[in-house]
């Protein structure tokens, strides 16, 4: 069986996930999601009527067993500084990040 | 026995009653995390090799490793505080007392809550998960946070960034399972009585059948998963982990339960767990299903789909157990048929990685976490190289495999038809335990894992191997059923035999019953005096 995910269609798939691999990497994660997807193709054999739906959960909710919506409150945070000392870099309350590159459309 | 192996029940009557102070319980504890944990673990070093190529950690300082974080002072304060209610004749929780473990995947304000992963090493929770802050609430004393698969990715622990990852109590050369390990680990070397793990295809059944300990998966939407950190998040479940029935019923009876801060979390009411466990099995219809007794499996290097029966020893557990379970009264009812149990694993490929990339996408450098030190053009620079160093190889195949599979192109081959076959594995459920139907089960009784805890480095790095371990516990996650995982007994090279219970939604009553049960069958066998040799 051919590959499935080629090495152009793995460049690509690291790019849209925002990764870089090393060499050695990208071979060893393309080797693996080539078996998996192997793996994967055994559903293909599964029949399935038109109207099997999709299962979005496996548990039913009911309208009696879904908890009722929160109402939608403003309250503020205990300690905003707390939850911004976690940034990697801030300043004066902002969080700082490397240059946004300008694209054209 | 020893004060830390006291059970979790037997701790509080012990607090309650003032023959124990919690501060005693806490420091008995404390000395048993000193004496068999080994150093604390420390970040894997930053290379470019993939983590399967770097040299195994597989030093033999005979420690368990089970924990990433020991927060001793926090919990000395909570145990002297219980003593101090107890003095005072306030009121105190029904956990009052008993040292638990969390799995490092859960929030605990004030605490490092790693996920196992380079890229939240540092990051320290700013809420605490509500099942945490449960635990708390009813007098639980918080040991600390435990290791994991890095971010629950595996079934070995040996994907945590943290190194040496846990080692299973029963023999430090093979691992405790995954991706609840640490939890495992802890319960069964008494490092807390009590740990709080998460199941997503079996991450804490498993690893509780490979250390001899019980685990269960509640129903999907029975624990709330406020600040518990996502991974699949169709099927994540809470679910506690102890040294018998009754404690994971009293834990569980505390973390259940309707929560304004989870929409998942299900507003069914909390039945009384503990009361009810030894009314018997007398009446019971439990079944024993031969797709149970099987696994299918896809041979890369063949590139054939292969099927064997279970290893023997764990089939004959099983059978024997079934037995025992006849002579309390149950009616065992054979041959059900679940035919949909073998796409489990690879309807969890699709689904479970789909979900994955979805949640991972958020660390990036920019919140929170860690950010790369190295030199970078842009904030698009700063994301790549961010992820690709903080990120182990577990978290980017997901996230490669889950982009892939719900591309626009591949989406209706791949991702919209796993969620329908979700749709056949539920009904082989609906259909068994269908109180109408033919087959009218209240349980099902099958193993909890195809083997026994497999050695060190025999299987981390086959990614696709490694995931067919979860294949007699993840239908339960697909169909959001129960399950629970009891110890059973011992295979010839001295390693515990886990055997699954599975019920209909929000069964957990009946399933801690039928274990119950079980453990009362099985008070006097011989296997059950065993302990850990580390011990």
């Amino acid at each position: 069986m051919t590959e499935a995910i080629t090495r152009e269609i793995f460049n690509h798939l690291v790019q849209l996930a925002a990764l870089e691999l090393s060499p050695d990497e990208a071979e060893y994660i393309r080797g693996e999601l080539n078996k998996q997807l192997k793996a994967i193709h055994e559903l293909e054999a599964i029949p399935l009527q038109d109207d099997t739906p999709p299962a979005s959960h496996g548990v039913p909710y009911t309208p009696a067993t879904s908890p009722a919506v929160r109402p939608d409150e403003w309250r503020p945070h205990p300690d905003p500084g707390g939850i911004l000392a976690q940034a990697p870099e801030t300043d004066e309350g902002y969080i700082v990040v490397p240059e946004i590159p300008h694209i054209e459309l | 026995m020893e004060i830390s192996d006291l059970p979790a029940h037997v701790l509080v009557e012990n607090i309650r009653l003032r023959q124990l102070k919690a501060i005693d319980v806490l420091e008995a504890t404390l000395a048993r995390i000193a004496s068999v944990d080994g150093d604390p673990p420390s970040l894997r070093p930053l290379t470019s090799l993939p983590s399967h190529l770097q040299p195994a950690n597989l030093e033999r300082d005979q420690g368990l490793h089970a924990f990433i974080t020991l927060t001793a002072e926090r919990a000395r304060q909570q145990a002297r505080e219980i003593d101090r209610r107890l003095d005072a004749g306030e009121q105190v929780g029904p956990l009052a007392g008993v040292p638990f473990t969390v799995k490092d995947i859960f929030c605990v304000q004030g605490t490092l809550t790693t996920a196992g992963s380079r890229i939240l090493a540092n990051f320290v929770a700013p809420y605490t998960a509500t099942p945490v802050q449960r635990m708390e609430a009813a007098g639980g004393v918080m040991l600390g946070k435990v290791n994991l698969d890095e971010f629950t990715y595996g079934s070995s622990n040996e994907s945590s960034a943290f190194q040496p990852s846990p080692r299973n109590p029963w023999d430090v050369s093979r691992v405790p399972g995954g991706s609840s390990g640490g939890s495992a680990t802890a319960v069964a070397a008494g490092e807390g009585a009590l740990s709080l793990g998460t199941d997503t295809a079996g991450s804490v059944r498993q690893p509780a059948a490979f250390c001899g300990v019980v685990g269960m998966k509640p129903t999907y939407g029975r624990v709330s998963r406020y600040g518990l950190i996502a991974f699949s998040s169709s099927i994540d479940c809470p679910g506690p982990l102890a040294r018998n029935v009754t404690d994971a019923a009293l834990m569980l009876q505390v973390i259940a339960g309707a929560d304004t801060r989870d929409a998942t979390a299900a507003n069914v009411p909390v039945p009384d767990y503990v009361t009810r466990l030894k009314r018997g099995v007398r009446g019971m219809r439990i079944g024993l299903s031969p797709d149970y007794f099987r696994i299918t499996y896809f041979d890369a290097s063949s590139g054939e789909l292969r099927q064997e029966p279970i290893a023997p020893e764990i089939e004959q557990t099983v059978l024997r157990a079934a037995g025992r379970l006849a002579e309390m009264g149950a009616d065992i009812v054979e041959d059900i048929p679940m035919p949909h149990t073998r796409y489990g694993i690879p309807v969890y490929f699709v689904i479970s990685r789909v979900e994955a990339a979805s949640n991972l996408h958020r660390y990036d450098g920019v919140k929170y976490g860690y950010r790369t030190p190295d030199a970078v053009a842009d904030v698009a620079d700063m994301y790549r190289k961010t992820r690709a160093q903080g990120f182990g190889p577990q978290p980017k195949l997901r996230i490669l495999m889950g982009m892939y599979v719900s591309a626009a192109q591949y989406s209706e081959q791949y991702y919209n038809r796993a969620l329908r076959v979700r749709t056949l594995i539920r009904r082989d459920f609906d259909q068994v335990f269908d109180p109408q139907g033919r087959y009218r089960l209240q349980a099902l009784l099958t193993p909890t894992t195809p083997t026994t805890a497999f050695p060190m480095a025999a299987v981390y790095g086959d990614s696709v191997l490694m995931q067919y371990a979860d294949q007699l516990t993840v239908p339960a996650n697909h169909a959001g059923v129960p399950g629970l995982s009891l110890p059973a007994g011992f295979d010839p090279d001295g390693l515990p035999i886990g055997i699954q219970l599975l019920g209909p939604d929000f069964s957990e009553e009946a399933l801690l019953r039928i274990g119950r049960a079980y453990e009362m069958a099985t008070e006097s066998d011989a296997w059950r005096r065993r302990r850990p040799p580390v011990l």
